[in-house]
């Protein structure tokens, strides 16, 4: 064993060199064993029907790859290891770091509202960051939708697409076949969406864990193929075109104005600007967004969201307690799907055109991604998720084929560095008041 | 002797259990017990490991579903039959609160939620369900403030007010079991059953637990099932002591005769004493002919 000391204050440093090359050696191996079919053999198109090509080069490459990666790696962790820590030191660390995150958060909260709030009227904010805007916060309120199936009642459903789906087809086809406005369809869409939940959360009532993922996976995935195949109801993969767009109180954000009629430009003596509308939708979404935030942390504070913590943690001790887990799941089903709904409608009347093709398994992967990557059951967490992920991807478009490998590659660092989240730090919903009122019950 | 037979509701019968078995596939894990537990008292169920005692209170609590008997909850609010009610509703309407055997908190709420969790019901009307709630009014705050009196109130009890807002998960082992207790009685109950809860407690916490619990039974006059090995709590502080073995009851009755029952020092108290004949040779050895062949027996025991 080769024993090295590095600066005599950080402690020993020690580097089992052999131990090292054997871990470094087996992980070569494996890579050899692997990349021999899946790098080494390549069918090409030859003129006698298909030849087998063999590529020992990039093979090599692989292998060598590998082990030295391993060999990084290993070093990584020699470097990490030896932390002596004192219980005290640790725990003021941890006391400390909440009390930043406490500060970070009743600053940073404000000053973000505030900011989203001025966002349209900087001078930068073009048509393309508006976009980009808009659909981050399209994310960030299904996140937080999400947030409370997964985050707080701890139910890990794969399948939210589904009540984003629900939402968007109830406006798009309540506005196609009754010609009902926006503003009256919303409310709709979300109950159907709530509806949705319900129905989803009987049959997995019973179910926890892995499968309950899989079930909701399914569920999300059955709600597609309906829509794909109900050609009659929903134009199945055509999609519903012609969704109507919203009004500003009745006043359409249209060039042409109908005669006797007015439009938001002329009636505000404007000149006609296709921006308008894009800062109309994000106030909307902005509000919306920010409204399901205000009910999540209401809801915190209240009965219901403590029973959904509580069940997250516990569901026998719930059990013992009197608190009924049917109807407390139920609720969270309902009250995230409703969200889900909302979003859903959002995002039917921004595009003007929906199709099953944007509620596929990846979008429900990436609004639990932002949740578990935020920390599970933060508010904020989801923000600063959502805008890394989704606003992160949209940079990098430039790097086409790549912009996925950067997406999962993100993923993969944050969760080394920060494995319960980036910010998972949860305040408790109420405190002790320090002066104590005297006199109990009884 | 055991004082088995028809059991005879006398007044101040909390409980009744009355020929209660469980069975689990092939094994008989409690077979025909029964026994009363009075209001007011602390009636302790004892026996070796595998007897039984867990699985009377996951009976008691809805957890499992008795395979036949009948359990009675005779209380002010009425009358309750335990084993046709499902496991929430036993403790939200029958009024049942226990303790597990293996801590069960929620270790991320601190420790004062999870006294406030324990009065769900209790708040979850006055929120109106949620409705009144949402919009802050006066009625769920003055209930949300008596909900944190009353819990105020049990973490004086059992030591825990500087600790209120730490996560649960966070205190040493001995103020778990105590939060665990104080979430129990925040429930309000009227019968708590508590499963070992001196279990991996220093001799000074388990001398403050017999004084809670003493408490609990003098202060609040409610009846008390405790399921604990540790003798000197058993005998210390319990009114009336029902001993099981291999599903079975053994003995029932006040401490000292318990104490002082043969078949309990063979089946129980006797294990330490006893070390040469195991308790299952011995009775093997009065009931069969001769004997010969004891030793083959005692394997049978473990
Ligand atoms: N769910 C179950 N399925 C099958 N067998 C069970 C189940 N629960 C308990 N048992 C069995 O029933 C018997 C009694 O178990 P129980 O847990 O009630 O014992 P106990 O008296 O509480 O013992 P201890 O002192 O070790 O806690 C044991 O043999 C146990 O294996
Ligand atoms: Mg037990």
């Amino acid at each position: 064993m080769v024993v090295r000391t590095l600066n005599g204050v950080a402690g020993e440093f020690r580097l089992d060199i052999p131990a090292i090359l054997k871990d470094c050696l087996v992980s070569a191996l494996i890579a050899l064993a692997l990349a021999v079919f899946i790098i080494g053999l390549r069918t090409t198109d030859g003129s006698g029907g298909l030849g087998l090509d063999f590529r020992w080069q990039a093979v090599g490459i692989a292998v060598v790859g590998v082990f030295v990666g391993r060999f990084l790696l290993n070093l990584w962790w020699a470097r990490r290891t030896p932390k002596p820590k004192v219980a005290t030191a640790e725990q003021g660390v941890a006391a400390s770091a909440a009390e930043a995150f406490k500060t970070f958060v009743k600053v940073a909260a404000p000053m973000a509202v505030i900011g989203a709030v001025v966002l349209p009227w900087m001078p930068f904010a073009d048509r393309y960051l508006l976009d980009v805007s808009i659909l981050v916060l399209t994310y960030i309120m299904l996140g937080w939708g999400l947030n409370i199936v997964v985050g707080l009642a701890g139910l890990l459903d794969l399948g939210y697409v589904a009540f984003y789906a629900v939402g968007a087809y109830s406006y798009a086809l309540l506005a196609l076949y009754f010609d009902l406005s926006f503003w009256a369809c919303l409310p709709l869409a979300g109950a159907f969406a709530c509806l949705f939940g319900i129905l989803l959360g009987f049959p997995v009532l019973r179910l926890r864990g892995d499968y309950l993922a899989i079930v909701t996976l399914g569920f999300g995935e059955m709600i597609r193929v309906i829509l794909l195949n109900w050609y009659e109801f929903t134009k199945g993969p055509d999609g519903l075109s012609g969704i109507p767009r919203p009004s500003f109180f009745g006043l359409p954000f249209t060039r042409r104005v109908p005669e006797g009629t007015e439009s938001f430009h002329t009636f505000f003596d404007l000149d006609y600007s296709s921006l308008h509308r894009i800062i109309f939708l994000y106030y909307v979404i902005l509000v919306l967004a920010l409204l399901t935030n205000w009910f999540t942390l209401r809801l915190r504070r209240l009965p219901i969201g403590r029973a959904w913590e509580a069940l997250r943690e516990d569901e026998i001790a719930c059990r013992s307690l009197g608190i009924n887990p049917t109807n407390t799941k139920l609720t969270a089903f309902a009250i995230g799907a409703m969200f889900g709904g909302f979003a859903g409608s959002f995002f039917a009347t921004r595009q003007g055109f929906i199709s099953p093709e944007s509620f596929t398994f990846i979008e429900s992967a990436v609004i639990l991604a932002i949740v578990v990557l935020g920390g599970m059951g933060s508010q904020v967490g989801v923000v600063v998720a959502a805008v890394l992920l989704i606003g992160g991807t949209e940079l990098f478009r430039g790097l086409d084929e790549y912009r996925m490998l950067a997406f999962g590659g993100a993923m993969v660092l944050i969760m080394v560095w920060r494995p319960r989240g980036l910010l998972a730090h949860r305040e408790p919903t109420l405190k002790l008041s320090p002066a104590p009122t005297g006199g109990g019950p009884p | 002797m055991s004082v088995d037979g028809p059991p005879t509701a006398t007044a101040g019968t909390l409980l009744a259990v009355e020929h209660l078995t469980m069975r689990f596939g092939g094994l008989l894990a409690i077979d025909d017990v029964s026994f009363d537990a009075r209001d007011g008292e602390i009636t302790a169920i004892i026996g070796p490991n595998g007897a039984g005692k867990t699985t009377v209170f996951n009976c008691l609590t809805g957890f499992y579903k008795p395979t036949s008997g009948r359990l009675t909850l005779q209380a002010g609010s009425g009358l309750f039959l335990l084993e046709r009610m499902e496991d929430f509703r036993i403790a939200q309407q029958a009024k049942v609160a226990r303790t597990f055997q293996n801590i069960r908190l929620f270790p991320a709420m601190s420790v004062l939620e999870n006294l406030v969790v324990a009065q769900h019901n209790k708040l979850m009307r006055a929120s109106g369900y949620t409705f009144a709630g949402l919009f802050g009014l006066g009625v769920y705050r003055h209930a949300e403030q008596d909900a944190v009196e009353l819990a105020r109130y049990w973490l004086e009890q059992v030591h825990l007010t500087a600790r209120a807002d730490d996560n649960a998960g966070d205190l040493p082992y001995g103020d778990q079991r105590r939060l665990e207790i104080a979430r129990a009685m925040c429930t309000e109950p009227v019968l708590l059953c508590l499963d070992e809860p001196a279990a991996g407690l220093n001799h000074r916490e388990s001398a403050e637990l017999n004084e809670l619990l003493l408490f609990i039974r003098n202060q609040h006059r409610i009846g008390v099932l405790l399921i604990e090995h540790d003798m000197s709590v058993v005998m210390g502080i319990s009114d009336h002591i029902v001993v099981l073995d291999y599903g079975r009851k053994i003995a029932d009755g006040e401490p000292a005769a318990v104490r002082n029952d043969p078949n309990v020092i063979r089946a129980y108290l006797g294990e330490e004493e006893d070390e040469a004949l195991p308790p299952e040779v011995a009775r093997d050895l009065a009931l069969e002919q001769g004997p010969a062949d004891g030793g083959d027996d005692a394997g049978g025991r473990a």
